[in-house]
């Protein structure tokens, strides 16, 4: 059978996989933890407890401010510490809420049960705004990276109409194993979430996307799925950047999002399995989304694996876990190689977008010299946006950036492609990057 | 603060491949036909090739280094590249001097006078080629014939090429070997040129061996499929068109050659891959042209230079559809 | 002689009628496009700097020319590259009286040489200020200080702007600087500043941005503003106020008594053009 991808560009990558198959190791609960009031994309929530303020588990700390925009729980009863900035992970300030345990608030946290509120019925009697309400009220953002606020998805908008949800498997970053690690150790709650999250956009069928090198995960999620309900397992052609949302629903629809128009726009709702699964727990526990899988690997390192962690637990716990030792000179990633960002402070702490750690040593943490441009064409022919990378990221370097708006670079979905694939190692994608921030600076003037 | 981390952007990770490998793998897949070469021509492809070869190099690391002053390697592979490739569009007897003015040509003008790798406009190896054909016409089309006279360099027995051949030999310029005996190796047919029985320059002995090389280039994903493809199908419509043998045009020559080492340069070649169809076609379109009605024998070199000039206009009109907009 | 007239009269004459004609052409045509032009825009725009910075809020000389013209001299608008006595001018061209501006300047908002900062990370990509703090918060501690690239340098368009070796921050030649706000836009950090230059151009400024608190503040940076309040306290004229944990200076109120700097326990607040009496407590002790 021919596998589905999306079309045009992409890019085959070594999968690296590292930590493929290894069974999720629960972190447990840290004493202290520092909830950073911006996990997710749009205005960044605004504290809602002060110093000295004693908060339970799942409580609310940070209230979403705006139409895009999510609220923030504490994963752990303690005492607030601090309200304010906080140098994060990329060396800037950023608003957060420090908790702090006391032993016996420890030890009750860990005591605590897992309660479940809906069974089977009352969640089939819930209505698609109830569903909407819990994503809201839990908090809910895409766990892929980009952390979209999920209600904001599920919510289709009046007049439009999804025939299709798209559950986000595809884990196309190499290193990454965290998507596949959840559906191997939940496929049961993972399928679950999916119906909940397909009855809440109102789409008459979900597609779970997931790339033919977990072909395990695609075998397991499809034996749970029980008959009667509209979930199948679609197996795609591995290939960057698939989990990208508008590569995506192009692989399994073969439709193309219109430029600057959202996925519902080619009738689609593409949600992150580990956000389904997020909502399966939201709605069958009342817990907020305060947890996820890490995958801590790294091409140098010999026990990577695959960690369930709260957020707000230090980045430097979960390294500290697998003996990865950060050398001078080596590179921190939050997420995975081709869009993760490096970090510099290995203090800050996990967030709900925190994908994957990944350390690169020394050897690979420096970016090539650049040479100079031969006009090869790879950048073209692997964009998945149809683009002439080399092209926009020339006139953003010469600061052109009307001619750059012309050729559509905020169309760019910063995959990377084109800075992986040169062989003059440009950084062809730091450029557009430049352009676009030009470009968005210029508008808000 | 403990141990520095470095900060760069996404991606952090990069294919193992580099422009120096890159000119690597065409130069192995010249391998092939450069041994067809020496076959053939014996002493005179290796002192030709040895000779371009060094004279692209030395030109290039003088000018890159003392003229602009930059840091630059001795040997860049992107020269030597251009060294094998002008050598492979000369005849073997060419004398070495002659050879030296094409490479510091086809390096000095063709490349560095535009800023260096990536910046020219023209194939320097063809501007290199084309410099000396038209300066030295007499020596420039003076073919050795291939398997006689292996030894001998300069003074080898001339033929002719199966293209001035056919082209009557009443061209001004081809006419110097026209009288010279056509034929001398088994029948006139295009299994003969494509095994290399004719003569001509360096690289245009063995169309199969510059296949297989190109087959190469085609695996590693060095060069894409669409400038060779659609520069042989262009040539062998228009061939149909002029009354010729489309697969005999297509053998003939530097066509082979042309198509998938000297059309398919990364720097003068188009972006998107509309425009590289567009420009193989039109390459071999105008080859045709030139090898029927024009007043050379061959045309690839000058329909190659035609068309690189064509490239900034048709990357500029022919880009790759982009994803997601909507024609309103 | 029949063949002289021919082979040289002949191609003179015909050559002259078709020059004559062309001329003709030429004459008409410039008659009948002529764009008529005041001759006052060329005289303005010859006393403009034609830096073409658009300090002045319009598309750059030419067009603040014409604005000139159109309003029947430099009223309301100034252009602050021209300087005082080129405005004086300009305004003397439509005889009217040139508004008087105060003479203003750049200043740096930072101090943190690489010196007094710690190395927090280390960069690897393509250099310049905007493209660096893309990714992280720099390769020095501070998320609010100059990064040291130099793209202010490369900005300005007087040449008034260069980077100290040593420190490897921009220095203001104030000669030069005609606070046209070019830099202040270009510093993606926002840590260039324009302010009022007082009697002889002496000025008295907070040489910090950080609006961390105090303590992370001068961990991070030896000459940060630590937002500790004793120059909120000393200034007699209550031009000092603190806002989001720096200090801030108003220049309306601000007497230049340079009581501020001396009680500065980091040397955040410098100044310019003082008689050198007491020495300021400079960062380096």
């Amino acid at each position: 059978m021919k596998l589905h991808t999306f079309h045009p560009g992409g890019v085959h990558l070594p999968d690296s996989k590292l930590s493929a198959g290894k069974p999720i190791v629960d972190v447990g609960l840290p004493h202290k933890v520092v909830i950073t009031m911006s996990q997710h994309q749009g205005a960044p929530a605004r504290p809602v407890v002060s110093v000295g303020d004693e908060v339970k588990r799942f409580q609310l700390v940070g209230e979403a401010q705006g139409f895009i925009s999510a609220n923030i729980h504490s994963p752990i009863t303690g005492v607030v510490k601090a309200v304010g900035p906080f140098v994060g992970s990329y060396g800037y300030d950023v608003e957060a809420v420090t908790v702090e345990a006391s032993e016996e608030q420890h030890e009750a946290d860990v005591e605590m049960p897992r309660v479940r509120v809906r069974d089977d019925a009352a969640i089939a009697a819930m209505s698609p705004d109830d569903i909407i309400a819990v994503s809201k009220d839990f908090g809910l953002v895409g766990m892929g990276g980009a952390t979209f606020p999920t209600y904001v998805k599920l919510k289709v908008p009046e007049g439009r109409h999804a025939d299709v949800m798209i559950v986000n498997a595809a884990e196309c970053e190499p290193y990454l194993t965290s998507d596949h690690a959840l559906m191997l150790a939940e496929p049961e709650a993972v399928v679950r979430g999916v119906e909940i999250a397909r009855k809440a956009c109102g789409a008459p069928e979900a597609v779970i996307a997931v790339e033919a090198n977990k072909p395990d995960a695609i075998e397991l999620l499809s034996r749970h799925i029980p008959a009667g309900i509209h979930v199948r397992v679609m197996a795609l052609k591995e290939r960057y950047p698939q989990g990208g949302e508008k590569q995506l629903i192009n692989a399994v629809t073969g439709r193309q999002v219109p430029n600057g128009k959202l996925p519902i726009d080619a009738g689609a709702v593409v949600i992150n399995v580990g956000t389904v699964y997020a909502l399966w727990r939201a709605v069958a526990y009342s817990e907020p989304l305060v947890e996820r899988i890490v995958t801590v690997t790294g091409p140098a390192m010999e026990r990577c694996g695959n960690f369930r962690a709260v957020t707000g637990t230090p980045i430097s716990t979960l390294l500290g876990l697998t003996d990865a030792y950060l050398e001078q000179g080596s590179k921190l990633v939050l997420g995975g190689p081709m869009m993760g960002r490096a970090a510099l402070n290995p203090d800050a702490p996990v967030e709900k977008g925190t994908s994957g750690l990944l350390v690169l040593p020394p050897d690979m943490a420096r970016r090539a010299e650049p040479e100079a441009c031969v006009r090869c064409a790879k950048c073209v022919s692997v964009c998945p946006m149809g683009l002439e990378p080399y092209l926009i990221s020339t006139l953003s370097r010469l600061r052109r950036i009307d001619d750059a708006a012309g050729e559509n670079i905020m169309a760019c979905i910063e995959c990377g492609s084109c800075s992986y694939v040169c062989p003059s190692s440009r950084p062809i994608l730091d450029f557009i990057r430049l352009g676009k921030g030009l470009l968005r600076s210029r508008k808000k003037k | 603060m403990s141990e520095l981390l470095v900060v760069s952007g996404s991606p952090h990770i990069h294919v193992a491949d580099t422009t120096d490998r890159c000119m690597w793998r065409v130069i192995i897949a010249l391998v092939p036909a450069f041994a067809c070469a020496v076959y053939a021509f014996g002493l005179g492809a290796l002192i030709v090739t040895a000779a371009a070869v060094i004279g692209s190099v030395v030109t290039e690391f003088m000018i890159a280094r003392y003229l602009m002053g930059r840091r630059a390697p001795f040997v860049s592979m992107s020269a030597l590249l251009t060294g094998v490739l002008l050598a492979f569009n000369l005849p073997s007897n060419l004398p070495v001097w002659i050879v030296l003015i094409g490479s510091v040509v086809a390096i000095g003008i063709g490349k560095m006078a535009f800023g260096g790798l990536g910046c020219n406009i023209f194939n320097p190896a063809l501007v290199g080629r084309v410099f000396l054909l038209l300066s030295f016409p007499q020596q420039m089309t003076t073919w050795p014939l291939p398997l006689v006279n292996r030894m001998n360099y300069t003074d080898a027995t001339t033929g002719a090429t199966m293209l001035s051949w056919m082209n009557g030999g009443e061209d001004a310029v081809a006419g110097a070997t026209a009288h010279t005996e056509p034929m001398t190796l088994g029948s006139f047919d295009w299994m003969n040129e494509a095994m290399g029985a004719f003569g001509g320059s360096l690289g245009e002995i063995s169309s199969l061996a510059l296949i297989i090389g190109g087959i190469y280039l085609l695996m590693t994903r060095t060069i894409t499929w669409h400038i060779p493809v659609a520069m042989i199908l262009g040539a062998a419509v228009m061939s149909l068109i002029a009354g010729g043998d489309p697969v005999l045009e297509i053998v003939s020559g530097g066509l082979m050659l042309g198509a998938i080492f000297m059309a398919t340069d990364y720097v003068t070649s188009p972006m998107s891959r509309s425009g590289m169809l567009l420009y193989g076609a039109m390459i071999g379109v105008i080859t045709v042209i030139i090898r029927h009605w024009g007043a050379y024998p061959e045309g690839v070199s000058f329909a190659i230079l035609l068309m690189n000039g064509a490239t900034p206009l048709i990357n500029r009109y022919m880009k790759p559809k982009k994803v997601g907009v909507v024609k309103s | 002689m029949i063949l002289l007239l021919n082979q040289i009269l002949m191609p003179v004459l015909v050559l002259g009628v078709l020059g004559a004609l062309a001329a003709g052409i030429l004459c008409l045509v410039v008659r009948k496009f002529a764009v008529k032009e005041d001759s006052r825009i060329a005289q303005v725009e010859e006393l403009l700097p034609g830096a073409n910075c658009g300090a002045c809020g319009f598309l750059g000389c030419h067009d603040f020319a014409v604005q000139c013209v159109k309003l029947g001299g430099p009223v309301g608008i100034v252009c602050p590259g021209a300087g005082d006595g080129n405005m004086c001018r300009i305004a003397a061209i439509f005889g009217a009286e040139a508004e008087k501006t105060k003479p203003k300047v750049a200043v740096l908002r930072c101090a943190g040489s690489c010196t007094l900062r710690h190395p927090a990370a280390i960069y690897s990509g393509p250099q310049g200020c905007r493209m660096e703090s893309i990714f992280s918060a720099g390769p020095l501690t501070c998320a609010y200080g100059c990064l040291e690239c130099g793209e202010c340098e490369a900005a300005c368009r007087f040449g008034a702007i260069s980077m100290d070796s040593v420190t490897r921050l921009p220095v203001i030649d104030e000669d030069k600087c005609t606070a046209c706000g070019v830099c202040v836009q270009t510093c993606p950090r926002g840590i260039l500043d324009i302010v009022p230059k007082g009697p002889k151009g002496r000025r008295v400024w907070v040489a910090c941005s950080n609006r961390q608190r105090g303590a992370v503040a001068r961990k991070g940076c030896q000459v940060a503003c630590i937002a500790c309040g004793k120059c909120v306290k000393t200034c007699p004229f209550g031009a000092i106020t603190l806002s989001g944990n720096v200090a801030v200076i108003d220049p309306d109120k601000c007497r230049l008594c340079r009581k501020c700097v001396a009680v500065c326990p980091t040397g955040a607040i410098h100044t310019a053009n003082f008689p050198v009496l007491e020495s300021p407590k400079t960062a380096e002790s």
